[in-house]
């Protein structure tokens, strides 16, 4: 299984150390050339503005779209899930997105570090264990298209939703890869089996 | 659900994010718009250059917070600001005015000659210079949740922040090799806390994100310094202190990204104008260095 992780800036190596600890294995990736045989994909934390604009400046946005199309597991964590919405309430002008997941999100929507938060939350995909989730000048998915599951939320049914799932993509708000618990990554590498599994049928 | 605000691992996580990009010094709104154009992933508010600093001497002190509070409705990367060392009530204006992390420089005149601000005390991070493994541990031992190299800021000239990262290393090297039973005299010997020493051996790196700061000037530059292990680059007076800002700034953006890729490196260093003249640290007094402001 490899699982490709961009990596043009922000927190990658975590995910690329959680996914190899995992047993699976992680690629790098900066150029077109590195999705290469890549099974599922990982858009990490970091600024979403430097990522976009590096993903537009190394002819990566079309790749990238072609393999979230294939139907490969994809997985955007804070600013990774920026990049895959099709709607910001507050991006810059012209902001480039990689625009496939029907979802609006809200950047910075809790406000500056300062306000930057952990919190003990309820995921049930993930079991019934409170799952610690940390936010780090997160976003907040502000609305969801008629296909898209809500994971879950802040404070429960109806509050804010911080983890969404359509079809083969995923999108969390917080991040796992800085904490201990590998319960999100597990979930995300069951998904990538599952669909290998289908396509060798 | 409790909110768990500032503590330890939040202000640890928020330098995560910034891996592998670009900080950039600014000192107006419209510079700070450009930096975020040329992608960096953070902007650092100031009213003057450190090369700027050097030349015009007097007593550099935090900038003015409205200049500050313009930056950041400018942009929306995280914004950064300078504290003097050891001045605490700078530390918390800036914290007051909701900026995303302090740095409490050498760059300004220091506040404190014998104390730095204790850290802990903030829920904004820090990030702290040093020279060596001692520094940085000392640093972190107060809070700090970020180090960066030092280097001699203002310069253009990378060869303390080489030596920096260098010495870094190598105090790092050898805590991980050292047999256990000599822990606690190296932990003596670098005057830094010895729990932090345990943690180096667990994790195998600083228990913190490492930068480099000082000195940088060229995409090479920067690609040199990420190559010696650092997690990202802060770029002060190298960028708006070079002919073509905006080409600069990307080129520094691309080559951190591309580290590894010395064709990207060429392609991006192609016809950038003039960099900074720069200075030759041997022409330097002792007084005129700041890399030995704080201990």
């Amino acid at each position: 299984m490899k699982v490709g992780v961009l990596a043009l800036q922000g927190d990658f190596r975590e995910h690329c150390a959680m996914i190899n600890q995992l047993g699976a294995e992680a690629v790098e990736v900066r150029l077109p050339k590195h999705l290469q045989g890549v099974d599922a994909l990982i858009l990490p934390g970091g600024e979403s503005t430097t990522i976009g604009k590096l993903m537009v400046e190394y002819q990566l946005v079309e790749p990238l779209r072609a393999v979230i199309a294939s139907g490969a597991p994809v997985w955007g964590t804070c600013a990774g899930l920026i990049l895959l919405s099709q709607r910001t309430d507050n991006a810059l002008a012209g902001q480039p997105l990689l625009a496939t997941m029907d979802i609006t999100t809200l950047r910075n929507a809790f406000g500056s570090q300062r306000e930057s938060f952990g919190a003990d939350v309820t995921i049930p995909i993930l079991g019934e264990a409170a799952y610690h989730a940390v936010f780090i000048r997160a976003p907040l998915v502000s609305q969801v298209g008629p296909n898209v599951t809500v994971l879950a939320s802040l404070n429960g049914p109806d509050s804010e939703i911080i983890a969404v799932r359509e079809n083969n993509i995923i999108g969390t708000v917080f991040h796992p890869e800085v904490t201990f618990d590998s319960r999100f990554h597990r979930y995300f590498l069951q998904m990538a089996d599952n669909h290998a599994h289908a396509q060798s049928m | 659900m409790d909110k768990q605000v500032g503590s330890e691992a939040i202000k640890r996580a928020f330098p995560e994010m910034l891996k592998g990009g670009v900080i950039m010094d600014v000192v107006t709104p419209e510079q700070a718009k450009i930096a975020e154009e040329a992608g960096a992933c953070a902007v650092m508010a100031l009213e003057r250059v450190p090369a700027d600093i050097r030349r015009e001497g007097g007593v550099s002190r935090m900038s003015d917070p409205e200049l500050i509070m313009q930056i950041k409705s400018a942009v929306t990367i995280p914004v950064m600001a300078k504290c003097r060392i050891g001045h605490f009530v700078e530390a918390e204006v800036l914290q007051s005015l909701g900026i995303d992390c302090i740095d409490e420089s050498e760059v300004l005149t220091p506040a404190d000659e014998s104390f730095h601000v204790n850290k802990r005390d903030f829920t904004i991070p820090f990030v702290c210079g040093a020279r060596d493994l001692g520094e940085a541990l000392r640093r972190i031992g107060e809070g700090a949740a970020m180090i960066r190299s030092k280097g001699e800021a203002g310069t253009g000239n990378i060869v303390e922040a080489v030596r920096h990262l260098r010495t870094i290393q190598d105090g790092m090297r050898k805590v991980i090799a050292l047999p256990e039973e000599e822990l606690m005299t190296e932990s003596k010997n670098l005057g830094a806390p010895y729990e932090l020493l345990l943690e180096i051996r667990k994790q195998k790196r600083l228990p913190v994100v490492m930068f480099c700061a000082g000195g940088i000037a060229t995409p090479a530059d920067a690609a040199l310094v990420m190559r010696l292990g650092c997690d990202g680059v802060f770029v002060g007076s190298g960028i708006f202190k070079s002919s073509d800002p905006i080409r600069v700034g990307k080129a520094v953006v691309r080559a951190t990204t591309h580290f590894q890729d010395p064709d990207i490196i060429a392609e991006v260093s192609r016809g950038l104008g003039k960099a900074m003249a720069g200075i030759d640290l041997r022409t330097l007094k002792p007084e005129e260095m700041m890399a030995s402001r704080g201990w």
